[in-house]
């Protein structure tokens, strides 16, 4: 069983979905005993920092996230959350990946939006992915690249497009 | 490298795509789960849905249609119509819709544009301007072009900015549906005044069109509707000349 986190934001049918279509059972759960009873966790994005944060704040979450020893996958904003600082709303971040998310600087349209490309990856995670792959974006604020980076892209600065530590 | 964008846009009525679409191999050309379908086989790279359902009443079904169509389909999907608040938002992001899009309610109360972003984000903050030539230059309208507002578009365009929309649908009304191509000065003007991205909307006829809006407006994507509903243009063949033209495209 997949357990997708919810939070007070997100459109988090769209990742139910892409598990539906892939094959398998996922649940939508924002209960600490659920996700520590998973088998692996999925932590969605799109949403606004500052309050998504609160929500698993107040949701006791944050800590229960950090804690788990299982798959985890950040994905958008959930990665971001597990970063260090994050410039939106002045968010402090759970801290896994070390790195800050910061604005871009307003040298081209911001949010990044639409198809791009990755400039660079490795890992697991992509395989069967080629560089020529088109990937959506949807962001105004980005991970800085750190040690933990496993995939990079280009837009007005390069960024991890994708970051990896033990089981995140 | 990002890519330029191709959306086509669906007008929805009581819960079917309404315009007349002729598209071949289509179960139910009137189902716009259907129609999104086969836009997402021809390499669509996002949709628009425009519920224009008269009554709030049977416009509760738009979330049932949105839940369909996100199941069913894999690409970013904008919805609109009549939202008039951040719990309207929240049903249909709720529903699946990864962007909702705003127009006559942004203009009646700016700020819900900031409320929308506050909670959701801006990156899902789509506000829609219909825009029109007048003796008075460029001017916003609402209520499906009804309607002449005080504000001048490229002001209104920096003040939805200034909100917190993360995105705006620039439609022109001295083009739409005229198929004689897209109002490009005012395209451009709007493009370069603001920071964010700009869908531009409103008279495309021919492939030559989505070029020239790409090459002299720095606008992030092309939206149309009857060009592609009538099966006059197939996205691929429209993206293999873009390319062509050096223009890119996913």
């Amino acid at each position: 069983m997949i357990a997708i986190v919810k939070y007070n934001a997100g459109n988090i049918m769209s990742v139910r979905n892409a598990v539906t279509r892939l094959g398998f059972e996922s649940i939508i759960t924002d209960k600490r005993d659920e996700l520590a009873g998973a088998d692996k966790v999925i932590f969605p994005g799109v949403g606004e920092a500052g309050s998504a944060m609160k929500y698993l704040k107040e949701k006791g979450l944050d800590e229960t996230i950090i804690s788990l020893s299982k798959p985890i996958l950040g994905i958008c904003l959930g990665l971001q959350l597990l970063c260090r600082f994050n410039e939106e709303s002045g968010t402090q971040g759970l801290g896994i990946f070390n790195s800050d998310v910061k604005l871009f600087p307003p040298v081209d349209k911001i949010p990044h939006m639409g198809w791009n490309n990755f400039l660079t990856m490795n890992g697991e995670l992509f395989k069967d992915i080629s560089l020529n792959d088109d990937v959506y974006y949807v962001h105004s604020y980005y991970a800085e690249i750190s040690s933990s980076t496993i995939a990079t892209c280009d837009y007005i600065v390069p960024f991890s497009a994708a970051m990896h530590k033990d089981n995140f | 490298m990002l890519k330029r964008r191709i959306i086509p846009c669906l007008d929805i009525k009581d819960g079917r795509t309404v315009k007349g679409v002729n598209f071949l191999n289509l179960v139910d050309a009137g189902d716009p789960v259907e129609l999104a379908k086969a836009y997402v086989e021809q390499g669509a790279d996002e949709l628009v849905f425009l519920d224009i359902t008269a009554t709030v009443e049977k416009r509760k079904a738009l979330a049932g249609l949105v839940e369909r169509i996100a199941a069913e389909i894999n690409i970013p999907v904008t919805v609109g119509g009549g939202i008039n608040s951040v719990e309207d938002v929240a049903v249909l992001i709720k529903a699946g819709a990864d962007k909702i899009t705003i127009n006559s309610s942004a203009v009646k109360r700016p700020e819900l544009i900031s409320e929308i972003a506050s909670q959701f984000g801006s990156q899902c903050v789509v506000v829609a301007i219909d825009t029109k030539l007048t003796d008075d230059g460029w001017k916003v309208f609402v209520n499906g072009g009804r309607m002449i507002t005080p504000f001048k578009t490229v002001p209104w365009a920096r003040k939805v900015e200034e909100l917190g929309a993360g995105e705006i649908m620039l439609t022109s009304m001295n083009t739409d549906g005229t198929k004689s191509g897209f109002s490009l000065d005012i395209t451009a003007e709007v493009s370069r005044s603001v920071n964010i991205p700009v869908i531009a909307s409103g008279g495309a006829g021919t492939m030559q069109h989505f070029r020239a809006v790409f090459n002299n407006t720095s606008c992030s994507a092309a939206l149309a509707a009857s060009i592609f509903h009538f099966g006059e243009i197939d996205i691929r063949d429209l993206k293999k000349y873009l390319k062509e033209e050096n223009i890119a495209v996913r």
